[in-house]
């Protein structure tokens, strides 16, 4: 059995290819995005003109991620949402980025966030 | 407030800046409980590829043979307000998922350890993960009913932990508790930094 390229046959999610592969059939069995990153706290956003709708190869979990995107939403929280695993959410946010559908904007990378933020956060958590 | 990191995209919405906390310690050890008594419980469906064959490449011709697990982690967000959010991850307990912690480090604030004194081992490979990359970290002794109270300083020295690391006496599933034990993870966290500690 051969994996087939993005925009899978129909004929490849067959009982035979069962639960081997199960959480990846959604991707057309790619286990990678196309590009890296998507940290589980990085904010997705769905962007003001996209349209998903006439665009080929793309799933209803597409779809959804879209309408979902429309308000920020972390990596984390869309899995969630759409009750798939992680990496199935990247590769299919992958797609979408790569169609210019979305903007991801992954926390900042350098160092610990200064001392107001800190202080929020006390005081945030203080007043739960 | 407005923060110097607030993120704008180009349309020019206004993005959260998301914090990650993980929750750590052994099975049993009341994880889940501290995120629940924090925020609503989400489980988060992660999975790895367990056969060699494909991985490192973006060759995906070897998916025969190849499988997965699915690995099942907890985790909540806490809305401090709309430009700041904490998210809670609670770190699978299993050794040979320490892959993802490394995911779930990058980038962190720092670390809950909770230990349970009937099975204080249990904590040791949290504590040398975070230890070991110089992640801040505090450790929660939970007080279940009927477990054994120690005394905060015996704990400390059956755990070997450096004296400056913030240990509390918490109940995992006490909000106020684990509200508490957050906060200190913060004010330990600006206190490595040098900076005052923050002051409602």
């Amino acid at each position: 059995m051969r994996a087939e390229p993005p925009g899978a046959q129909p004929e490849w999610l067959d009982g035979a290819a069962g639960p081997v592969v199960r959480p990846y059939t959604l991707t057309g069995g790619r286990v990678r995005p196309a590009v890296d990153g998507f940290d589980l706290v990085a904010f997705v956003l769905t962007r003001a003109d996209a349209d998903p709708s006439g665009r080929p190869g793309l799933q209803p979990e597409h779809r959804r991620l879209v309408e979902l995107a429309r308000r920020p939403a972390a990596v984390a929280d869309l899995a969630a949402d759409l009750d798939l695993a992680v990496g199935v959410v990247r590769v299919l946010l992958g797609d979408l980025l790569a169609r210019g559908l979305v903007s991801v904007h992954e926390p900042p990378a350098a160092g610990l966030p200064d001392n107001d933020i800190l202080k929020a956060v006390v005081n945030g958590l203080r007043a739960l | 407030m407005d923060y110097a990191r607030s993120d704008r995209d180009s349309s020019g919405a206004r993005l959260p800046l998301a914090l990650k906390i993980l929750i750590a310690g052994g099975f049993g050890a009341g994880k889940t409980t501290l995120v629940g008594a924090l925020s609503e419980v989400r489980p988060l469906q992660t999975e790895e590829v367990l056969t060699g064959a494909g991985i490192g490449t973006d060759d995906l011709s070897g998916v025969e043979g190849k499988s997965t697990t699915t690995v099942a982690m907890d985790f909540g967000r806490i809305t401090i307000n709309e430009d700041l959010q904490v998210y809670l991850f609670g770190t699978p307990g299993q050794d040979r998922f320490w892959f993802l912690w490394d995911e779930l480090a990058f980038g962190a604030l720092g670390a809950v350890v909770l230990a349970d004194t009937r099975r204080l081992a249990d904590c040791f490979p949290s504590i040398d993960y975070f230890e070991q990359r110089g992640i801040p970290f505090v450790v929660g002794v939970n007080c279940f009913d009927g477990s054994r109270r120690f005394g905060i300083e015996s704990v400390r020295q059956a755990l070997d932990i450096d004296p400056d690391v913030p240990m509390v006496l918490c109940d995992a599933r006490d909000r106020q508790s684990a509200k508490l034990l957050l906060i200190s993870l913060v004010e330990h966290v600006a206190r490595q930094r040098g900076e005052p500690v923050p002051v409602a």
